[in-house]
């Protein structure tokens, strides 16, 4: 379609285009690209979302404590500043790329795109993606994961599936952490926070457990071994 | 406050540089001096705030082609498909349950749109 207008005496000749393309395809294209290398290595890959502060590097740590000698495992950590999160988990002896996403809220696909280049996972290994801390951003971005993680813990309240709904709306998985403060948490009520949960998301599964203390670990890494695409029994 | 408000905006501005990087790229293929209008559909579900990415937009077109442009921004609203009774309604929130019966089991079908639709480009 052209059309003429008279701007200031001379002709701008002007043309619409009909462009519809979803505003994120550039992300979506990279995050697909992803997803092909990690189904071809036969790699699991989770995109680990939380607020700061819920426990997600924790997690991380006893999950890896308890898993690494049955397979191979890699962690890249999104955070705005600081390497911390990396030296955590290379202190365990696994291999963690840090990405400082700077002034940005959440990891993008091209970001994870790197660091996988960086890390070489290995067939069949499990890649966590820790995105940056916070329940917003993150969860418009796919990065090619198999699966979203939301982990919720239990002194944020039971309202936060209600707050943000987006984010736990898009989650495959949500741990709720911390169980071990239950008894000092007034206000709390585990059954309020999984119903809240399912109202957004009915189709999440949904593990409690305290990274800290032990409980529920042992669901929440049958579900991760369960998941693998190469069953790591036969690498035990 | 402080915190909130920088933490929405973070996004928006992603998404605003998106739609200035698929709007230049559209223009350059043509060979069009500079972009008129750009016409975006925003999901009131999809997690946007569309003042934000009005505002983020205001930044994020700075020396492009897109600095003069018009923005024409169309809000979707949210609606939803209960998979238990099929029924079809308006969803004003993520966890609207369904009204006939009462359902979480709900599909959304509209409202997470992020959408360039067309552009306006000088020749």
């Amino acid at each position: 379609m052209f059309m003429c207008y008279d701007h200031d005496h001379h002709y701008d000749e002007q043309a619409a285009i009909a462009v519809e393309q979803d505003i994120l395809q550039r992300n979506n294209l990279l995050a697909e690209r992803n997803r092909g290398y990690f189904e071809a290595k036969r790699i699991l890959a989770l995109n680990l979302m939380s607020s700061p502060g819920s426990g997600k590097t924790s997690l991380l740590e006893e999950t890896i404590r308890r898993l690494k000698d049955r397979l191979d495992i890699y962690v890249i950590e999104g955070d705005q500043q600081t390497s911390n999160d990396a030296n955590r988990i290379a202190a365990l002896s696994v291999p963690a790329f840090q990405v400082n996403t700077g002034m940005g809220c959440h990891l993008e696909a091209g970001m994870v795109n790197h660091a996988v280049r960086h890390l070489e996972p290995s067939t069949g290994a499990l890649l966590f993606i820790e995105n940056v801390g916070n329940l917003v951003c993150p969860a418009m971005f796919d990065l090619g994961e198999a699966k979203k993680v939301v982990i919720v813990s239990t002194t944020e309240g039971d309202d936060k599936p209600l707050k943000y709904p987006n984010i736990f709306s898009e989650a495959d998985v949500c741990v709720i952490n911390k169980t071990d403060l239950l008894p000092y948490l007034g206000g709390f009520d585990m059954r309020t926070l999984r119903d809240n949960i399912l109202k957004v998301n009915p189709r999440t599964h949904v593990f409690e457990l305290s990274a800290a203390k032990g409980d529920g670990m042992d669901a929440w890494c049958g579900w991760l071994l369960k998941n693998l695409p190469v069953s790591a029994g036969g690498n035990a | 406050m402080k915190n909130c408000t920088t933490f929405a905006g973070m996004h928006e501005l992603s998404i605003a540089q998106s739609i200035v990087e698929l709007a230049e790229e559209q223009a350059a293929k043509r060979r069009a001096s500079g972009v008129e209008e750009v016409e975006i559909e925003i999901g009131r579900l999809a997690g946007v705030e569309s003042q934000t990415l009005r505002f983020a937009l205001q930044s994020a077109v700075k020396n492009t082609m897109l600095e003069k442009a018009h923005i024409v921004c169309h809000d979707i609203d949210g609606e939803g498909r209960c998979g238990d009774c099929d029924a079809t309604f308006a969803m004003p929130e993520l966890f609207t349950p369904c009204p006939r019966c009462g359902s979480y089991a709900v599909r959304l079908i509209r409202g997470k749109e992020l959408r360039l639709k067309s552009i306006i480009i000088n020749k």
